[in-house]
């Protein structure tokens, strides 16, 4: 089974992964799903009546408005990064956190590596699948690189204002 | 200047440590020079023609003398001697190791400094009115936020892989030296009718390959507002603009193909979604107000005996007066502004001597206080009136009187095809050319305000859009021309110049900006710099002239 790495309670690590990624022109294989919005917004409906975990994969240019009314039956959000420096898909993240309350997975998939750590922990990822071969505990690493921060954002952390009280 | 606690300091320290390791792993051979790329343009390292070329921030243009002091130790040590101040008041050194960069980044953060985000398509240097503090024309302190707007964009985790990178001005003062409205977002700091402080926020200038006069999107954003209201544009600006042309991805291009007003209203639907929320607190802004150190100005009489008895008795000295001098807020005080276009030399170069002339003159008659402007000059704030003798003689024997701030040999030049992989023509020999022609000072003088820009090719680093008189570099089959632009302007009157005629070859261009002189000479009626009289004639007798000459 394909693992992914998966934050959960400040810990990372690799995890096997539950869900079959499903392109929209192969057939559905049998279990939990990650698919395309445009499969999810024909199908979806159908797969989580069978019972099943749905997840959407969201390219870059696919706002996660289109998903308020849906959020709460996903699982898996799978944000794409197809470059690793198309920062779209950050401000999903922290939309899905922030502005949503998503409480599923959400996961950074695509041109993922760990020099990103940093920012997508602070956005609300709690799930990646590296393209560079990183393991954990660089994720684990570069994630507390620093031990203070600026902003305001998903993972709340207190940033420096608040530190300084 | 801002004093970092604690915290800025563990910041800066923890970025230096995370840059050493990668450096080590690119050295080590784990990753290659396309994976390390990404990771050093994080940090300012950009590879160019002859070298690395290391860019480091100077947060808008402010610095203390110990901090001056760290970047000419750095350049003799690890550069040939000296540094290159940029137009986004930043300092390059062209000639730096790979090796070296990890120790560099180290010597930068024991004094406060450091390369975050001075490339890549992030949120850049905010850069701010050099004069702040020190003249009598702004409202309020436009250093104490951007200041605020450094520490928000450090290592922004939703903005740091924007579609192109990200510049703000701000300015407090009527009178522009930010070039406000030629940025992606421009502040200009306003009191409102109620007495209360407000930003008018202009979005979407630029220069480049397509240059705009940035429109208002708000006339009058309450300063408490700020943040949450920048975080609505860098966020409409995130998701919605172009990632397939990178020609095409600054935000100008998203802002007029949408048009202002259409910006304007999703920057606020989604400012109404943020909300307060996404505001700094006052009680911070106020902390970072205090923590500015304090300035200690003497009680004293507007007119200066030592001053006028100098003026007198040395002419030299009353030219450097008349030019290089601006009013102070506060009686017997003065501005300084040091030229790095010294005749003949390289736009905005000085050696580690003469950075530490400068920081050694902040320290026993500025305040400690030393300013970078986006025109690649430095600025002493705070200078006594009675200590400008000593100032000028001092800056005198380093090469750093030159008596031409605003004057035509005042020139923006870009590092162009001598230092830069990017450029297409020499910027720099050019702008020594021009200066030589008007060596005279008081020819000079009696033209009076003329701003040139040169760029060594369109992504106008040169800023030759807003150049009185504009100059671009271009490729012709091998051969370097240079296109030649009037009537732009980067200050409050922000306007884009328009086209001479054709290119001329490098050997042509000073003497084409002597005859363009010759015809403002005499066109010009009184109290009109060139720029105004060129509005007034346009371009035809110019033209004229110019290429008149050429049969």
């Amino acid at each position: 089974m394909p693992t992914r790495i998966k934050l959960e309670d400040g810990q990372f690590n690799l995890v096997e992964d539950p869900f079959t990624y499903a392109s929209d022109d192969e057939d559905l294989p049998r279990g939990d799903l990650i698919i395309s919005l445009t499969r999810f917004q024909a199908e979806g409906e159908r797969l989580l009546s069978e019972g099943r975990s749905v997840g959407v994969r969201l390219e870059p240019a696919e706002e996660v408005e289109v998903l308020a009314y849906d959020l709460p039956r996903l699982s898996v959000i799978a944000v794409s990064f197809p470059k690793f420096n198309d920062g779209r898909g950050y401000t999903a993240a922290r939309l899905l956190r922030e502005r949503y309350g998503f409480k599923g997975e959400v996961r950074a998939v695509g041109d993922v590596l760990r020099e990103q750590a940093g920012f997508m922990v602070r956005v609300g990822f709690d799930a990646f699948e590296p393209a560079d071969g990183s393991t954990p505990e660089q994720w684990a690493h570069a994630a507390r690189r620093h031990r203070h921060v600026y902003q305001r954002a998903a993972d709340h952390r207190p940033p420096a204002f608040a530190e300084r009280g | 200047m801002y004093q970092y606690d604690t915290l800025d300091k563990e910041f800066l320290a923890d970025r230096a440590a995370e840059f050493r390791e990668q450096v080590g792993r690119r050295l080590a051979g784990e990753i290659t020079e396309d994976q390390f790329k990404p990771i050093r343009l994080m940090n300012g390292l950009y590879l160019q023609l002859h070298a690395y070329m290391l860019r480091i921030a100077i947060p808008y243009g402010s610095l203390n003398p110990t901090q001056m002091r760290a970047l000419a130790a750095i350049g003799r040590k690890y550069d040939k001697g000296y540094g290159h101040f940029t137009t986004r008041t930043n300092l390059q050194f062209h000639w730096i190791k790979l090796a070296d960069t990890p120790a560099i980044l180290d010597e930068l953060a024991a004094v406060d400094m450091h390369a975050i985000q001075t490339s890549g398509n992030c949120i850049r240097n905010t850069t701010a009115d050099p004069y702040a503090g020190a003249t009598a024309e702004e409202i309020d302190d436009p250093r104490v936020w951007s200041e605020a707007i450094r520490q928000w964009s450090s290592l922004h985790p939703e903005f740091s892989f924007l579609p192109r990178k990200f510049k703000i001005a701000i300015t407090a003062a009527a009178k522009d030296r930010t070039a406000a409205k030629v940025h992606d977002i421009g502040l200009m700091l306003r009191r409102g009718r109620d007495g209360t402080m407000g930003f008018e926020v202009i979005v979407g200038g630029g220069l480049g390959r397509t240059p705009y006069v940035g429109p208002t999107i708000k006339e009058f954003l309450p300063v408490n507002r700020l943040f949450s209201y920048l975080e609505a544009i860098l966020r409409v600006y995130n998701r919605h603009g172009r990632r397939d042309n990178k020609f095409k991805a600054r935000i100008k291009i998203l802002v007029a193909a949408l048009g202002a007003e259409e910006f304007a209203r999703q920057v606020e639907e989604e400012w109404a979604k943020i909300g307060p929320e996404g505001d700094l607190p006052d009680t911070e802004i106020a902390r970072i107000r205090g923590a500015f150190a304090p300035v200690h100005f003497d009680t004293l009489v507007n007119r200066s005996e030592i001053f006028e008895a100098a003026k007198a008795a040395d002419p030299q000295f009353a030219r450097f007066a008349r030019n290089n001098l601006r009013e102070h807020k506060r009686a017997g005080y003065t501005i300084v502004v040091i030229s790095l276009k010294a005749i003949g030399e390289t736009p905005g170069d000085a050696t580690s001597e003469q950075m530490e002339v400068v920081a050694d003159l902040a320290e026993r008659y500025g305040q400690n206080d030393i300013r970078v402007t986006h025109e690649q000059n430095l600025v002493l704030p705070h200078v006594k009136l009675d200590d400008t003798p000593a100032v000028y003689a001092a800056l005198k024997a380093a090469g750093l009187a030159t008596p031409n701030v605003n004057l035509i040999s005042d020139i923006i030049a870009c590092p162009g095809l001598d230092y830069c992989a990017l450029a297409n023509a020499r910027a720099i020999p050019i702008a020594q050319d021009i200066a030589r022609t008007f060596a005279d000072q008081d020819r000079a003088e009696l033209v009076g305000e003329l701003k040139i820009k040169i760029s060594g090719c369109i992504n106008a680093c040169g800023h030759h859009h807003v150049g009185h008189i504009g100059i671009l570099g271009v490729d012709k089959k091998g051969e370097e021309f240079y296109q030649l632009t009037l009537g732009g302007s980067g200050a409050e009157d922000a306007a884009v110049g328009s086209m001479l005629g054709p290119a001329l070859p490098a050997g042509r261009v000073a003497d084409a900006v002597d005859t363009l002189v010759d015809v403002y000479l005499r066109e010009r009626q009184e109290g009109e710099r060139f720029l105004d009289t060129f509005r007034r004639t346009g371009v035809a007798p110019f033209k004229e002239a110019v290429y008149a000459d050429a049969d």
